[in-house]
């Protein structure tokens, strides 16, 4: 039944989870079985950025449930992405100890040089793996609630909504500046050494973060792919396309779009945490508008209301932003407006409406 | 060589010195100027600065600095400062600066080397130009540290007598500065019998009064806080906090401490007046960034996400107009505005009739195609021009300040912004109410179908609304270029603040948008002194988010039919 519900119903979606199942096995047998001077080799330069792109990924899945299925565009997804960045990042900074340059057992680095005495409050407990985990969950997830809480019951909706999550993340980056703020203000927390123990620059740990990251891309489509086949993803959808007839006919419309939202920010939450040992650096620039609203292009692209286009959107506009920058570095802003033009203008459904029949539309 | 001086080691030696100093100028003036060894200085006082005929000539003076030691020198200096000559002031900072040199042989001539070219010179008794050699075989006439302090006090004491009233304001600062100076009591109420320019004669005044604070008797330290009440100078107010805490006459003390709750309050009213004017002044950076928002965004309900890019433009314009006509700064800027309403405004016409007059109703959607055309325009002018700044100059009546008062000081450059922003919002508004096109502005605004039914041409009002939308951004980029630095990215820091403007004063209301820029500015700068400038802005942001939870449709919204959707 279940298979059924969230496999079989949509085929577009089985295909890109098959890709997906497939990327997760060939890329660390070709990482770390293969010999480097093989055709099939592939380097763990690019095991960091397939994963990166699947934590983008993620972010993608997670806008485009709330965009796509519950009509609320959020600008500031970047925020929830980078609070869950930072949490893992306060972890692994916290992991540094004394290899850190000034060798300090307990204040990072950023903070000797601030001349701290003690490590803030908010830093405790993030020596523990499964504290920082949580709290890349709890905190952006907390966030949305009281946000969103004060924006849906007050019926904040569409443009002005847009623009309040605007400000919310430009907020952020600005609080996040701040060196008095203790998360290392412009450098950010960088310079990481260990997660769990293993190297964070080792081969295997990086392939065990591209699994990590693929795992949970696949499992954050199913949950979402759960929750827009459930009663209340119908609900959501009745919501996106007139709420007022939905709010009249007795559902609590705030209540839906409250916990999507959540939802929605939980799993930004993790994208970031995934994303952030891959790179191994986050800074406030995470929190700049332009990266959250970048994210809702890879939506777009992909094709809004259909969440396995959201996964083929990260990928393509990631690639051609990879592509790009090596190749032509002066047109990559060029190509990205155009694109934000062009898939608006002639492509409202995205890519995946391109393979697509009509009859099926949800949007 | 005047540099702030705070350290308590500065201010003591500063304090010091002064005071000798005007020992040293009551020792010297009989001996030297008036040539009257037996005379105390009250018998006599004033009369050597006024005549100088029976004692030697200032010109015999000027010749006798460069022998003696040391204290020969300041004894000499201290004569000419006090003989009231126009040409002493500048002997004297010469000398300080190690720029007096003599000639060697026979009667020596005193020479000033100039400031800035070490070859050329001027003859310190006649004027006259000196010629290059003469000025090399010269030797500097020495000097040592407290020789050069002592000095520039002497300076300021010659330039209250000098012929020039600026002059005379800017040594009696200094001398304020440097502390009432009971020694100087005598000369400088003679001064304040000749002194015909009102600023120096209150400046005067204040300093006859910081020196009778310290050493006249009762009666005349009630007088002088009487005088010192009024004034704003820090230095008057500290002699005052010191009295009040310090004298040893019960009513003197009262008077003191009643004076300084006088100054403070009246400091505290222009401190006021000062935060409000940085306030609304950050509120017209504000209206003009989201005024042409107002049009595009609050009456055509496009999420223009290039409207600061449309900014960017109009400084570009500026910037080009200058380059192009080199020279003429004012002419520059004056062009610069119609041309960058008209540029923008023709990129904003391109914009709306090429990609969003086909998204009307979908605003999402041309939040992010417009976003894409921003990408374009900053990476366009970035290929044409350079990813770094431009330099924009600005003309000279845009630089500098108004001086009310010591506390109070305006620059005209944010007096010419917010007078701009008045303006241009007052012209908006007449175009909006009083021409055909904001008639028709308004009709495609509020009922668009029966517009169009009533034979108005919906998409040709819809891009020249835009245009008008756009240019005005592109004229408020002309004013901006005046303050910022002009670069491809400087569109991005108005953006969201031109949208925080709009939706915090209602959409489709141009005086909530002027009220919302206003109050948004006069809250940011009356937060700011609190907390800084970064955490201001975040409290200001945090303030609307949670101001549009509670009106979500902004201090002004619309009312009756045209406020659906």
């Amino acid at each position: 039944m279940l298979t059924r519900r969230l496999l079989t119903s949509d085929w577009g979606g089985t295909f890109v989870l098959g890709l997906l199942v497939a990327m997760l096995i060939a890329v660390p047998i070709a990482n770390l079985m293969v010999p480097p001077d093989s055709p099939y080799y592939l380097s763990s330069y690019w095991v960091a950025l397939l994963g990166k792109f699947l934590t983008f990924a993620l972010l993608a899945l997670a806008i485009d449930l709330i965009w796509g299925y519950a009509g609320i565009l959020s600008l500031g997804h970047g925020a929830f992405f980078g609070l869950g960045g930072y949490a893992m990042g306060m972890y692994l900074t916290r992991q540094i100890g004394e290899q850190g340059v000034y060798g300090h057992p307990v204040l990072p680095d950023f903070m000797v040089f601030l001349s701290y005495e003690e490590l803030p409050w908010f830093w405790l407990g993030f020596d523990m793996f499964w504290f920082a985990l949580l709290m890349a969950m709890l905190v952006p997830g907390l966030l949305a609630l009281v946000f969103g809480w004060l924006a849906f019951r007050s019926r904040v909706s569409g443009v002005y909504f847009a623009i309040i999550t605007q400000a919310l993340v430009f907020a952020l980056m600005l609080a996040f500046f701040r060196n008095e703020m203790g998360f290392g203000g412009n450098n950010g927390l960088t310079d990481f050494k260990e997660i769990l123990g293993f190297s964070v620059q080792a081969r295997e740990t990086r392939v065990a973060l591209f699994l990590a990251s693929g795992i949970a891309v696949i499992l954050g489509y199913l949950a979402c792919r759960y929750i827009v086949t459930s009663r209340f993803g119908r609900v959501l959808i009745a919501v996106r396309d007139a709420e007022d007839r939905t709010r009249f006919s007795g559902y609590r419309v705030d209540h839906y779009k409250l916990w999507v939202f959540v939802f929605s920010a939980v799993l930004a939450g993790i994208a970031g945490a995934l994303y952030v040992p891959q790179v191994g650096i986050i800074n406030p620039g995470e929190f700049s508008p332009i990266r959250s609203i970048e994210a809702v292009l890879w939506v777009a692209v992909g094709g809004r209301g259909s969440l396995f286009g959201a996964i083929v959107g990260a990928f393509a506009v990631n690639g051609a932003k990879t592509w790009f920058t090596v190749a032509y570095p002066m047109f990559w802003l060029f190509a990205l407006g155009a694109l934000f033009v062009l898939v608006t203008l002639f492509l409202p459904r995205g890519l995946v409406g391109l393979f697509r029949r009509r009859r099926e539309g949800e949007s | 060589m005047i540099r702030s001086d705070t350290s308590p080691l500065r201010q003591w030696l500063r304090r010091t010195l002064s005071l000798l100093t005007g020992v040293l100028l009551l020792l010297a003036l009989p001996t030297v100027a008036a040539d009257a060894p037996g005379e105390s200085p009250d018998q006599a006082p004033g009369a050597p600065y006024a005549d100088t005929t029976d004692g030697p000539s200032v010109d015999t003076l000027i010749r006798e600095l460069p022998a003696g030691n040391f204290n020969d020198r300041r004894r000499v200096a201290a004569a000419l400062a006090a003989a009231g000559d126009p040409r002493v002031a500048d002997i004297l900072a010469a000398l300080a600066d190690g720029r007096l040199l003599a000639t060697g042989d026979g009667p020596p001539r005193i020479l000033i080397r100039d400031a800035d070219d070490r070859e050329a010179g001027t003859d310190a008794i006649s004027g006259e130009a000196v010629a290059a050699d003469v000025l090399a075989e010269a030797r500097r006439i020495p000097v040592h540290n407290p020789l050069r302090n002592a000095l520039r006090s002497l300076v300021a004491v010659a330039g209250v007598a000098d012929a020039r009233p600026e002059r005379r304001i800017r040594s009696l600062s200094r001398l304020i500065r440097d502390g009432g100076n009971p020694d100087l009591v005598p000369f400088l109420e003679e001064r304040l019998d000749t002194e015909d320019d009102q600023r120096a004669s209150d400046l005067l005044k204040t300093l006859l009064a910081l020196a009778h604070l310290d050493t006249g008797d009762e009666a005349a330290r009630i007088e002088a806080v009487a005088t010192l009440r009024g004034s704003l100078l820090p230095e008057a107010r500290r002699a005052l906090a010191a009295t009040a805490a310090e004298d040893p006459d019960e009513r003197v003390r009262e008077a003191a401490m009643e004076a300084v709750e006088h100054a403070e309050s009246r400091i505290r009213f222009f401190r006021f007046s000062e935060n409000l004017f940085f306030g609304l002044s950050a509120g017209s950076v504000l209206l003009l960034a989201a005024i042409g928002l107002a049009i595009t965004f609050g009456v055509m309900g496009v999420i223009n996400m290039a409207h600061g890019e449309l900014i960017m433009i109009g400084a570009y314009t500026t910037w080009f107009i200058q380059t192009l006509i080199p020279g003429t700064l004012s002419t520059g800027i004056l062009l610069a505005i119609p041309a960058a309403f008209v540029v923008a405004g023709l990129v904003g016409i391109a914009m709306e009739r090429g990609v969003i007059q086909f998204l009307y109703g979908r605003p999402l959607e041309t939040l992010l195609a417009t976003f894409g055309i921003s990408l374009i325009l900053q990476q366009a002018v970035r290929t044409l021009f350079s990813p770094l700044n431009r330099p924009v100059a600005s003309p000279e009546w845009l630089s500098g300040s108004l001086n009310i008062n010591p506390v109070l000081s305006l620059t005209w450059s944010r007096i010419y912004i917010f007078v701009f922003a008045i303006m241009v919002f007052v012209a908006l508004i007449l175009v909006m109410k009083k021409t055909s096109l904001g008639l028709k502005v308004r009709a495609v605004a509020q009922n668009r179908p029966m517009a169009r039914a009533l034979g108005v041409r919906t998409g040709w009002v819809d891009a020249l609304t835009f245009g008008l939308g756009a240019g005005l951004a592109g004229v408020a980029g002309v004013a901006l270029s005046q303050l910022t630095n002009v670069g491809p990215n400087m569109g991005q820091a108005y953006i969201i603040d031109s949208f925080m403007v709009v939706v915090f004063g209602g959409v489709g209301n141009l005086w909530g948008t002027f009220v919302g820029a206003m109050g948004l500015g006069v809250m940011t700068k009356f937060i700011e002194p609190h907390v800084g400038a970064v955490l201001a802005k975040i409290i200001v942001l945090i303030f609307i988010i949670l101001f549009i939870q509670k009106r979500p449709r902004g201090l002004f919204p619309k009312k009756g039919r045209a406020a659906e959707n």
